[in-house]
């Protein structure tokens, strides 16, 4: 018998961690303990709070870690307001996986360059980590990220002392504005990629970040020379279902949440620039 | 091949509602829509389109979609499991039975959705044939032929005196079977009956307008200036959409008192300046221009682009009656590339 699509598996948040001043990382794992479902990187979930609403995430775990989901949620509208409130202990909902993931086999045996703007971060770490874990099958992995401030970069032991650390792997960082507590380099991320102008030969990017950034990273890309194909980006949209129904997500002939959200430049370069 | 008198509808009717839930088009207040049969209903087969289309047996306006309660524990209760009572719907248009096929692309495409495949199984839908389309109508340019409705379980058809009823699926012969004392046998003259008044339907059809290349036509139209002109008069009421037979977009929204809530599924319209908004404030569909180009590009190009050609629209004429500002998409077919040549 075919199931309701729209209904979520019971869960429980059992950590909480304070990322910056306004992005939280929850720790998920099912009502029995276990595993909600198996995913890919780059896919997304709903996550429920009742009785308040529920809202699409990227999940920003990686899935060679078993035994539990990660979201890093910044507060910003309703729900994800009423989430930085809860504690560990509460019981949500959660539905997914959703969406077509990176294409991890595709990338394999090639250099990955990731570039990463504030909370947009999430779905990249996703497949930072499914990489990292699984190193021999990827070239050099370089992370180039931005936030507006120091203080809102997210998931700093992994930015400042667990990437870097991993073989072949740079974390290159930027803040937009300049600050005590920041030595490093100042400026946004699309003007910070074009000046470390990392060589486009043997070499995928992926990008994500608000749409600003997006729109001016993919400009400056293709500026340098990476080809269409090897320019992946994730998009987001206003979604209610998951499931290719609801309607809000449609661009073009796709649904984002089926299709997507992960796409080539040259992808959507086929599609209406409604993003 | 059967046959009632139309003296003896009411009997069937009475007959019909002991099978199963019967829903007929009947008067209220001046507007017809479908409701539940009983003796003293005022039903009105003249009426070509119900106010609202009859999606909303399978696709209700509102539905509860779970139910939960917060306590030490969560608990969440799955509604999908209560719909489809046994239904039966007397006098569905067959642009409407046309449009049901097209919902089920969306509600029975993976993953289907078990409330809405409960209420397709479980109801009968019995067609009536249209006789005199009116100016509004234009069904026939999407090959809808509208004294025929091949997705309907009976197909009936007014001969004048008698009504003719044609059994088109098991569930049809079913429900044909159950009223053996009650209908005589067609003869081939009530089968000539049954073709003149199909044939007529088509003569009488006013409307001529083709789509011929125009989903084609519309890839290349994105960017166009055309539509910088055409929303201009757009209230963003969102009539157009809440009365399309084909329109399958739909908010959650949760109803909670104390620790019990439910999450309950509405029908939405992307004529709204928030079904798009993000919490974030970036919104891919800023201005009431984007969002009457959806429209029209979800129905004659993203959706037929998806399913093999088909547009998502019926040529019900609803929107095109109802838009107070006469937002017509019979006007945006033949401005964009449909051609008025008669065929």
């Amino acid at each position: 018998m075919a199931s309701n699509p729209l209904l979520p598996q019971t869960a429980i948040v059992t950590d909480v961690r304070r990322e910056t001043p306004d992005v939280k990382t929850f720790r998920v794992v099912a009502a029995d303990g276990g595993d909600l479902f198996a995913y890919r990187p780059g896919q997304c979930a709903m996550v429920s709070l009742f009785p308040v609403g529920e809202a699409l995430f990227s999940i920003t775990s990686s899935p060679t870690r078993k035994g539990f989901l990660e979201f890093s949620i910044k507060e910003t509208g309703l729900v994800t307001r009423a989430l930085h409130e809860i504690d560990p202990g509460t019981k949500i909902g959660v539905r997914g996986p959703y969406g077509n993931g990176f294409p991890v086999d595709f990338l394999q045996g090639k250099d990955l360059l990731f570039i990463g703007g504030g909370i947009a971060l999430a779905p990249l770490r996703s497949l930072i980590n499914y990489c990292l874990d699984n190193r021999e099958d990827y070239g050099k992995v370089d992370i180039i990220y931005g936030a507006r401030s120091a203080q809102d970069l997210v998931q700093r032991e992994e930015l400042f002392t667990n990437w870097p650390q991993v073989r072949d792997t740079e974390v290159h960082l930027t803040v937009d504005v300049r600050s005590d507590d920041w030595d490093g380099p100042v400026g946004f991320v699309p003007a910070f990629l074009e000046q470390l102008n990392p060589s486009p030969i043997g070499k995928v990017t992926i990008t994500c970040g608000p749409p600003i950034m997006i729109k001016f990273v993919l400009q400056s890309l293709e500026k340098m020379g990476y080809k269409p194909e090897d320019i992946i980006t994730t998009l987001e949209m206003k979604m209610k279902c998951g499931v290719g129904k609801c309607g809000r997500c449609n661009i073009g002939d796709k649904y984002v949440c089926k299709s997507g959200p992960v796409f080539t430049l040259a992808e959507l370069q086929l599609l209406p620039n409604e993003f | 091949m059967k046959k009632i008198a139309k003296a003896k509808l009411q009997d069937l009717w009475r007959h019909l509602s002991e099978e199963a839930a019967l829903y007929l088009p009947a008067g209220s207040d001046g507007v017809v829509d479908f409701a539940r049969w009983q003796e003293d209903l005022a039903v009105d087969l003249g009426e070509l389109n119900v106010c609202v289309p009859p999606k909303k047996f399978f696709y209700p306006q509102t539905e509860t979609v779970l139910k939960y309660e917060i306590g030490d524990d969560l608990q969440l209760v799955d509604f999908s499991g209560h719909a489809g009572e046994r239904a039966i719907l007397f006098g569905v248009r067959p642009c409407d039975v046309a449009s049901f096929s097209m919902m089920d692309k969306v509600y029975l495409g993976d993953p289907a959705d078990e409330a809405y495949r409960r209420r397709r199984e479980n109801t009968c839908v019995i067609a009536l044939g249209c006789q005199e389309p009116e100016e509004t109508c234009f069904c026939l340019t999407f090959d809808i032929d509208p004294g025929k409705a091949p997705g309907a379980d009976i197909l009936a058809t007014d001969t004048g005196e008698e009504v003719v009823l044609v059994a088109q699926s098991p569930k049809g012969e079913e429900l044909l079977a159950t009223l053996n004392g009650l209908l005589l046998e067609a003869t081939s003259g009530d089968e000539i009956k049954v073709k003149d008044a199909q044939e007529q339907a088509k003569e009488g059809y006013v409307t001529h307008v083709s789509v011929r290349g125009l989903m084609e036509k519309l890839d290349g139209m994105f960017t166009d200036a055309y539509w910088n002109r055409l929303y201009r008069r757009c209230i963003a009421c969102g009539t157009c959409t809440y009365l399309c037979p084909t329109c399958h977009c739909f908010d959650l929204q949760e109803y909670a008192t104390g620790n019990c809530g439910e999450r309950i599924r509405c029908w939405d319209t992307c004529m709204a300046a928030d079904f798009t908004q993000m919490a974030g404030g970036h919104n891919p569909r800023p201005t009431q221009k984007e969002r009457v180009r959806q429209r029209f590009m979800h129905k004659l190009n993203y959706f037929p682009r998806q399913h093999g050609g088909e547009y998502a629209c019926v040529g019900c004429g609803r929107c095109v009656r109802k838009c107070p500002v006469n937002l017509d998409i019979l006007e945006v077919i033949r401005e964009v590339g449909g051609a008025a040549d008669g065929q």
